[in-house]
This record gives C-alpha cells, sequence and structure tokens, in this order.
C-alpha cells in the first residue's frame, strides 16, 4: 500500500491519493497508511500514452530495445507506448508485433502497443494482414506504414476501409514521395542558403488534404502522424469542421524547435518531417491549444551514434523524445498559458489512449481506477544532458537546454517504475 | 579568421585582404623560381571525398609554393557510400599532424562539420561542399573580376555582375553572391525558374529570368555549368531549349558591352550553356581563372597559416 501525499491531480487542489491492488484505492485527505510518498505538491496526471514511438527491436538493439525504450518512457511519465513498425524484420505479421507485444510485457516498465505496418516491407505495394496483427495476442489498432507514406491513393483507400473490420486507424505518414526525393530539411530561405535539398509544406498538406477526403468518402477514422506546418493545420481545422474522423498529432520537437537549428549543419537536428519556420511552430501550438491537434506524440526516435555523427546528408532522420515529451509541453504549451493540465492530461493520455483503443489507460483519476499515474514537478529546472538520456541512444536535440518540469515518479498499476525521478528496476521493487 | 568555410563569414576587410595577400603572393609566379619558405614544415592534406583534380591541383600548386608538405587524401567513397566514416578519416588526419585539410565533399555542410567537431585541430578551407558553397572560387572570380576591370586594386563597388544557369545546385553561386555582395558588386542571377532555389528572393542580388535583358548592362557574365542529368528531373525540358534560352552564343555575347568579360568555373559544356566561340573568344577570361586560382589559394592558406608557429 503506497499514498502519494500532496499530490495536485490535474493541478488542482492538494490531496493524497492512496494506491493499492495495482488500483487508485482513495482519494483525499489526511491518508497515511502505508508507504507515505511525499509530493510536495507535484501534478498528477494519468499516465502518459504515447502513440509513436520507435523502439527499434527487433534489427537495431545496438540503438534502443523494447526494455532499453520503455525504461525511457517510464522516465518521461509514460506508462503505454506504441511501437512503430519500422523494425527489421518490419512487424507487418502477427509473428512480429506478438514478439514486440511480448518483449514489452517482459520489460514490464511500461505497456507496450506494437503498431502494425500497413503495407508489406512498408513497401506500399500491397496490404500487410491487418487483420491477423489485429487477431493476435497484441490485439493491433493502429496500423502505419511510419517512415514511409502510403501514396498510393487506393492502396491507402482500401486501408482505411478494411480496418473497420476490427475498429483499427490507419495513422499515416503524410509525405507526397516525388515532392521529397533526397530532402534534408525544411524547404524554405534557409535550405536555399545552405544548400540542402528542401522538403515542401506542400508534400505534406497535399496527402493530409488527400486523406481527409479519402476518410470523409469510405467513413473511415484517419490519424495523421507529426503534423508540422500551418497549412496542415488549416486542412485539419476544416476536415474537422466536416465531421471527418480524422484525429492528428505534433511531437515536442515540432513545438519547439525551428529549422535555424540547421544552419550548424549537426545532424542531431535532422528529423522526418523536418524542423520548420517560425510561423509553423506558432501554428502547430495554437492547434494543439484549440483541440485541432488532438494529441502530442514523441516520435522517439533513437539513433546509433555513428548514423549521426556524420555529415548531414549522410545522417539518419530523427531525435529521442520520450524523456522530454512532459518538460517541453510544459515549456511550450503550459508555462505561456496555452493549456493547463486537464488540457495536458486529454492531449498527452486520454485522447491518444482512444485513438490507440488502449484500455486501462488514459482514464481518470478516481478510486477504483488503474493506477496509471505521473506525479511531475512542473517548476523543477534541469539542464539536458545527452549522456542522463536513459534511452541506449545519446541523440536528444535538447542538449545543454534548461527546460522546466521533472518527472518525479512514474506508476503502472500501482508498481512505481519511477521514483525520486530514477527509473527503478523491476528486481528491486 | 581560423578556418575557411563560408564567404557568408568574410568581412570586407577579410575578403580584401586575401584579395590584396594574392595579388603580392602572385608575383612570386614570375619568378624563375617560384617558391617561398612561409610554410616550411606545416602541413596540408588535400581531402577529397569528390573528384576533382582541377580544384586538388591548384590547392596542391598553391600550397607547394608556399614550401608546405602536401598529402593528398582521395577519399572516394565516402561514408555516404559506406567507405570510412567523415569522423574517422578527420580522427586519421589529426593522428598524422595535419595543420591544414583542405576538405571538397559531396554533402553541403561537411566542411562546416569538420571544423566544428573536435576531430580534427588544424585549419579547415571548404573546397567545396555539395550544393552549398566553394569559397575559394568565389574568392578567385572576385580577383579575376578586379584584375580585369578595377586595375587589381580595391572593391568591387558597382560592377555589375550577372551569374548565368543552376543557381539552384551551384555552391560557384551561392559563394559569388555573398562575397560579391560584401564587395560591392550588383549581381543579377539568371535561370530557369526550376533552377533557382525557393527563397532566392531574400539573396542580396536581382532575379531575372530573362537573359537577354540582363546581360545589356553587364560588366561581366559568369556562366554556370548545366549538368545533364538535370534535364531528366523535368527541369527543363531539352538541352537545345536551355541552350537557347540560357547559354552564351556569339549573338549574344555580341549585346555586350565593349568591355565586358565572361567567366566560366569549369568544366565547360561547350555547346550547351557556353558556344565554343564564346569559350576560346578574347572576352573569355577563363584561363586567367584558372591562373589565379593558385595565387588566392596560397593567400588564403598564407592567412590561415602563416601566423602560426609550428
Amino acid at each position: 500500500m503506497t499514498v502519494l501525499h500532496n499530490v495536485r491531480p490535474l493541478g488542482g487542489e492538494a490531496v493524497d491519493v492512496r494506491i493499492e491492488d495495482g488500483l487508485i484505492a482513495e482519494i483525499g485527505g489526511g491518508l497515511d497508511d502505508g508507504q507515505v510518498i511525499d509530493c510536495a505538491d507535484a501534478v498528477l496526471l494519468p499516465g502518459l500514452v504515447d502513440l509513436h514511438t520507435h523502439l527499434r527491436e527487433p534489427g537495431r538493439e545496438d540503438a534502443e530495445t523494447v526494455e532499453s525504450g520503455t525504461r525511457a518512457a517510464a522516465a518521461g511519465g509514460f506508462t503505454a507506448v506504441h511501437a512503430m513498425a519500422n523494425t527489421d524484420p518490419v512487424a507487418d505479421t502477427a509473428g512480429v508485433v506478438e514478439q514486440v507485444w511480448r518483449l514489452g510485457l517482459e520489460a514490464g516498465f511500461a505497456d507496450v502497443r506494437p503498431v502494425g505496418a500497413v503495407t508489406v516491407g512498408l513497401d506500399g505495394k500491397r496490404l500487410a494482414e491487418l487483420g491477423a496483427m489485429a487477431d493476435s495476442a497484441a490485439r493491433v489498432r493502429v496500423f502505419s506504414d511510419d517512415g514511409h507514406c502510403v501514396s498510393d491513393a487506393q492502396l491507402m483507400r482500401r486501408a482505411l476501409e478494411y480496418v473497420k473490420a476490427f475498429d483499427g486507424v490507419i495513422a499515416q505518414h503524410a509525405q507526397e514521395p516525388r515532392l521529397t526525393e533526397g530532402s534534408q530539411m525544411h524547404e524554405g530561405q534557409l535550405s536555399g542558403q545552405l544548400g540542402l535539398a528542401g522538403w515542401p509544406a506542400v508534400a505534406e498538406e497535399a496527402i493530409i488534404a488527400r486523406d481527409v477526403l479519402l476518410a470523409e468518402h469510405v467513413g473511415s477514422r484517419l490519424h495523421i502522424c507529426h503534423v508540422s506546418t500551418a497549412g496542415s493545420v488549416e486542412i485539419l481545422r476544416w476536415a474537422k469542421s466536416r465531421g471527418i474522423a480524422v484525429t492528428a498529432e505534433v511531437t515536442p520537437h515540432h513545438l519547439l524547435l525551428t529549422h535555424d537549428l540547421a544552419t550548424t549543419y549537426d545532424p542531431l537536428y535532422k528529423v522526418n518531417p523536418p524542423l520548420r519556420s517560425d510561423t509553423d511552430v506558432a501554428a502547430v501550438r495554437q492547434a494543439l491549444a484549440d483541440g485541432v491537434i488532438d494529441i502530442v506524440a514523441t516520435d522517439h526516435a533513437p539513433h546509433a551514434m555513428e548514423d549521426k555523427e556524420c555529415e548531414w546528408a549522410a545522417a539518419a532522420f530523427g531525435m529521442l523524445g520520450l524523456q522530454t515529451a512532459l518538460a517541453v509541453v510544459n515549456e511550450t504549451m503550459v508555462r505561456p498559458g496555452l493549456l493547463d493540465w486537464d488540457a495536458v492530461a486529454q492531449r498527452m493520455s486520454v485522447v491518444p489512449a482512444r485513438i490507440g483503443r488502449v484500455a486501462d489507460h488514459g482514464r481518470p483519476l478516481a478510486a477504483g481506477e488503474p493506477a496509471n499515474l505521473t506525479v511531475f514537478d512542473p517548476d523543477g529546472e534541469w539542464v539536458v544532458s545527452a549522456e542522463d538520456m536513459v534511452s541506449r541512444s545519446r541523440n536528444t536535440p535538447y542538449a545543454g537546454m534548461v527546460l522546466h518540469g521533472r518527472v518525479l515518479s512514474t506508476w503502472l498499476r500501482g508498481r512505481p517504475t519511477v521514483l525520486d525521478g530514477a527509473v527503478v528496476d523491476y528486481e528491486t521493487v | 579568421m581560423r578556418h575557411l568555410l563560408s564567404t557568408t563569414d568574410l568581412s570586407r576587410a577579410d575578403a580584401l585582404s586575401i584579395l590584396d595577400t594574392a595579388r603580392e603572393l602572385a608575383q612570386v609566379a614570375d619568378r624563375p623560381v617560384k617558391k617561398l619558405p612561409t610554410l616550411r614544415g606545416r602541413t596540408v592534406v588535400n581531402l577529397f571525398f569528390e573528384d576533382s583534380t582541377r580544384t586538388r591541383i591548384s590547392f596542391e600548386a598553391a600550397a607547394k609554393r608556399l614550401s608546405a608538405d602536401v598529402i593528398n587524401f582521395s577519399a572516394k567513397g565516402s561514408s555516404l557510400s559506406k567507405g570510412e566514416s567523415l569522423k574517422d578519416t578527420a580522427l586519421t588526419l589529426q593522428a598524422m599532424g595535419a595543420d591544414a585539410v583542405v576538405i571538397r565533399h559531396n554533402a553541403s555542410g561537411a566542411a562546416h562539420r569538420l571544423a566544428n567537431s573536435d576531430w580534427i585541430h588544424g585549419a579547415v578551407i571548404n573546397a567545396g561542399d555539395g550544393t552549398h558553397e566553394h569559397p575559394t572560387q568565389a574568392l578567385l572570380d572576385a580577383f579575376t573580376m578586379r584584375d580585369h576591370l578595377r586595375d587589381g586594386q580595391g572593391s568591387l563597388d558597382g560592377l555589375n555582375v550577372v551569374i548565368v544557369g543552376d543557381v539552384l545546385h551551384s555552391r560557384v553561386a551561392r559563394s559569388n553572391v555573398w562575397l560579391l555582395d560584401t564587395l560591392g558588386a550588383n549581381v543579377t542571377l539568371v535561370a530557369p525558374p526550376t533552377l533557382l532555389p525557393v527563397g532566392v528572393g531574400s539573396w542580396p542580388c536581382q532575379v531575372s529570368y530573362d537573359l537577354d535583358e540582363a546581360i545589356v548592362k553587364a560588366d561581366v557574365v559568369m556562366m554556370l555549368r548545366v549538368q545533364m542529368e538535370r534535364m531528366n528531373a523535368a527541369f527543363f525540358p531539352s538541352a537545345r531549349e536551355y541552350s537557347r534560352r540560357y547559354g552564351l552564343d556569339v549573338p549574344r555575347m555580341s549585346s555586350l558591352p565593349e568591355h565586358a568579360i565572361v567567366m566560366h568555373p569549369g568544366p565547360m559544356n561547350r555547346g550547351m550553356e557556353i558556344a565554343a566561340d564564346v569559350a576560346d573568344s578574347g572576352r573569355s577570361v577563363i584561363l586567367d581563372q584558372v591562373t589565379n586560382g593558385v595565387h588566392v589559394r596560397m593567400a588564403v592558406l598564407y592567412l590561415l597559416l602563416g601566423g602560426q608557429e609550428s
């Protein structure tokens, strides 16, 4: 039995929360039976749910494993993550998704929900066995070729239709491939000057426009990964106003960082979709505040050192995100007054759990609910350092930056995965 | 100045100092013994990840005339093609004691990356990085313009320079735009809209799609190489159409002012962006550019290495 003493659920009045048998047993004042953990007026959130995580296993265990990635997730306050399908082999069969799911169970730091590939080998040619993945022990509900766009309109239509049979959703990586051949960074004044091939905003917007129309036509739900441009926001706003069942995510890095960082030619800042302009950053922040963008998803993308310590064009796309996500949302959304903690809980736990059809996560903070919880001190300052990353990789773009807000503890079904800001190993509990 | 990575880093005083130094050093070329002892005992590495015989031998000649030891490191097959990584190559050169590294690489920013890493401590000279910059080319171009049109002295204030061709993929154009602006010239870029980068409107230059209109007042016309593979990527419909609209042929050359000079960074596609008769005409200063390249590169090596104690 554990009591979280002096926590503020969704930033409200301080209370005590008693955790017992994996559930929230009681919320009230003056609870002191069992182990009492003083939370010093920290914010209590439902455990965070990430809809977009790269765990790299199987295939690139040198960059991340299910275990190391879920440790990083726990350190960032997450209790469930969706593991993207672009592993080696690709998660395009029931066998691979069950393997990833089982590795998650064994690691025990966060619930792992595998994402299934839409097409065999992510090559955009023919549908993977979506039904087999849905029916497997991993119960896949989110399907994505992330890293690649499902660019064939007919195939996208069929995928949207097909997953209705098991309440699935297609999460689209919106990138028109011909418009982005060899692209390295946001296409704008800076890409021209730096001589790096441009990734134009229209390549994202054109696919989103097409896909919301397809989703409307076939009556399916659609999710858009990592929205990065002001134009995409306008299309989503229009689609939602028409009642199209589209949801969208934004990454922490697109909320905070801009393409100006490419002037360093340091591939730490190379990511897909690329960091955009100030205007785009302002637009995605406002869209997240307005609910046009539904959720924050990390696109946590660990890479081995040698894939980043090289020339820009040779480097891999992607950056770490799990451990810093909540602090970045605090910096960009909460502290400027764009979101309160209730809204943060919606965008980082409740709604991502709903999109992914994850039971037992994103639940209300109430007695009888599963004790999947995050305790966050929004004022704690820290200097991000690559060495302090729990991930097996070091490619954080925030190294050296001061961020506000630290995860004090994370609770997965009543068991602490993080205590006093440090990951708790299973054996020592 | 510790490295030479981009002409955007050069102040007017820096640029003029390089050009003036190059003019001093050019006199060495007229001596029976074309050698100065300035960089004796210093090691200059030519690190070429991309084939470019002309740039490499120009740097080699420049370093040797200053008595430096020259190592040519032809790293064909960069990390892009799964060879040794840039980092390991750099660490190797550092271990060998390179005082300066002249780097040519097909990735934009490679020189920048080398200079801002802790892989290597010597001076880094960008000899062309992807589609980004080629600063010594711009310096030798400015030197050549000054030599022909400004008596080899002072700035390029008021000089009208027209740069024609594949600006999008040209590191020569980028380096020239910033440097010539710094030196006071008025630059006009001429290209089909497909071969101009997004955002070119914010560069310190004019932009035109019409070569005939642009060259009437030109003091300098610089033709850029157009690679034939661009045609296959729909940047323009055919070589003939490109040549008709944006090539410099004899009739077009005749509409240039009397004193105007014709430049080309080489290698040329004769018959494509420049007619053979134009390339070989009296207005062409293309071979002077090659000669001046050695002087300017001597000046850069001298200024970057000469001040240090070995």
